[in-house]
């Protein structure tokens, strides 16, 4: 089994106009940087993004808002803490504009939902939410004296993942607090694509130290380490 | 609007935060939002008290110098931050379990508005002009339902002397009837079933001069102290 494929250019390419994409990473730990950026040359268009961060800590993501890629984003923390700083991003320009749609999840139940979709449940009830915006028009109900909301799975076309080594197999191993989104993400991509910084043979990484089982993974290619730390403020 | 901005000199946003480490206790898992909260890492140094980092990660050390940035190693605040014997790395899904299962002590949280029901309204400003249901909600809405305890860490009223603690909130909610305490500049407030109770006081500031930048009343604790730190 080798799922290998030799650049970013052909690990992406098929991906065709209007695909849902799920990105991990937060902030900048665990983000597949050189996958975003390949994808701002692919230039596939209204793409639907599923990543935590939508410009904040991630300004390769805001670029794909700027190349007008962009119609749908679900996220969690979209926005420069900054209202002065927001005003000149270009997600918070697009969704001000109505060039963009947006939906906003509190962070456990963006998760959630993608753990959902890899691990084939629907929906669940979270009692995240309740009494706030987020209630929207989904179903509330009592399960003892407390109320919870049903939220539903998010299964995205493709999803980006990164790790610090993989293997040929798709084996994946994180680093500290660079695992995060990845593995859920991983398994709820109905193509998961994984960026790693250091390819290795088969039986090259043991097998206690696997965060992502190889069976969630269908592409790997082989990136240079991005390194930067942005702020959020 | 009440007329009374920085008419009150009280605690510095280091020393709200130092007053929250006081009450934290030792054996404790402590989840801190951004902003005041994160400052009670300061003061906990050599504490048995274990943070949490709702990316994935438990015993967070103190924040990273120079040498020691690493970028798969950092807070919620995207800070680099250091590890400790004993530190844990885990993904994002099970930190959300953890927080939602019930298993952190206390949530430490910056507020916009806290209601005297202990609503708290702390991820979206309208002011600022965005439709309302998007925003940074970040982890704030699942620390505010899965902590034991909530501690609110803020600044008494607004930059123009507004009430941030009311009737009601007029913000989007975080969650409802959440916060157990709310540390500022100004006083100690416990919330409690028959209202805000004022146990605490900042040195030089009285009772009447919290009340009157609090919009609900207050109940006076009839041990009325002024903040020990």
């Amino acid at each position: 089994m080798d799922k290998v494929y030799p650049d970013v250019d052909s690990v992406i390419a098929d991906i065709p106009d209007g695909a849902s994409i799920a990105i991990a990473g937060f902030f900048t730990a665990g983000t597949p940087i050189p996958l975003i950026q390949g994808l701002a040359r692919q230039g596939a268009k209204d793409l639907t993004l599923i990543c935590m961060q939508m410009g904040p800590g991630n300004e390769d993501i805001a670029q794909l808002f700027m190349n007008g890629q962009v119609k749908k984003a679900i996220c969690n923390y979209p926005f420069y803490r900054s209202a002065s700083r927001g005003a000149n991003s270009p997600v918070e320009k697009a969704v001000r504009n109505g060039e963009v749609e947006m939906e906003v999840y509190p962070m456990g139940t963006f998760t959630e939902k993608l753990r959902a979709a890899g691990a084939g449940i629907a929906a669940f009830y979270t009692p995240t939410g309740v009494g706030t915006v987020v209630e929207g028009g989904k179903e509330k109900r009592k399960f003892g004296n407390r109320e919870y909301l049903l939220e539903t799975a998010l299964k995205p076309d493709y999803s980006f993942v990164y790790a610090q080594k993989g293997d040929r197999m798709g084996n994946l191993t994180c680093h500290k607090t660079a695992r995060n989104y990845n593995p859920e993400m991983a398994a709820a991509g109905k193509i998961t694509i994984a960026a790693v910084e250091n390819l290795v043979e088969i039986g090259e990484i043991d097998g206690d130290t696997v965060h992502i089982p190889g069976i969630y993974v269908q592409r790997v290619v082989k990136v240079d380490r991005p390194n930067y730390f942005p702020t959020i403020d | 609007m009440v007329d009374t901005v920085k008419k009150f000199k009280g605690l510095s946003r280091e020393l709200i935060a130092l007053r929250i480490a006081n009450e934290l206790e030792d054996g404790s898992y402590v989840n801190l939002g951004i902003g005041i909260p994160t400052l009670v890492s300061d003061w906990i140094e050599g504490r048995d008290i274990v943070l949490q980092a709702e990316l994935g990660m438990l015993n967070t050390g103190p924040l990273a110098s120079r040498e020691d940035v690493e970028q798969d190693l950092i807070n919620a605040s995207c800070q680099p931050v250091t590890e400790l014997p004993g530190s844990s790395y885990f993904s994002e899904n099970e930190s959300f379990a953890m927080i939602r299962g019930g298993y952190m002590d206390v949530a430490v949280l910056g507020a916009l508005q806290v209601s005297e029901k202990g609503d708290l309204a702390g991820w979206s400003n309208p002011e600022r002009g965005l439709p309302e249901e998007i925003g940074n909600i970040g982890g704030s809405m699942d620390l505010a339902v899965g902590a034991r305890k909530v501690i609110i860490a803020m600044m008494h009223t607004t930059n123009d002397g507004d009430y941030k603690i009311r009737k009601e909130c007029t913000y989007p909610l975080t969650a409802q009837g959440v916060v157990d305490l709310i540390v500022t500049d100004l006083a100690v407030i416990e919330v409690t079933k028959k209202g805000l109770l004022l146990r605490e006081v900042a040195p030089g500031v009285s009772a009447e001069d919290v009340q009157s930048v609090t919009e609900p009343e207050l109940i006076v604790s009839r041990d009325l102290q002024e903040i020990q730190l």
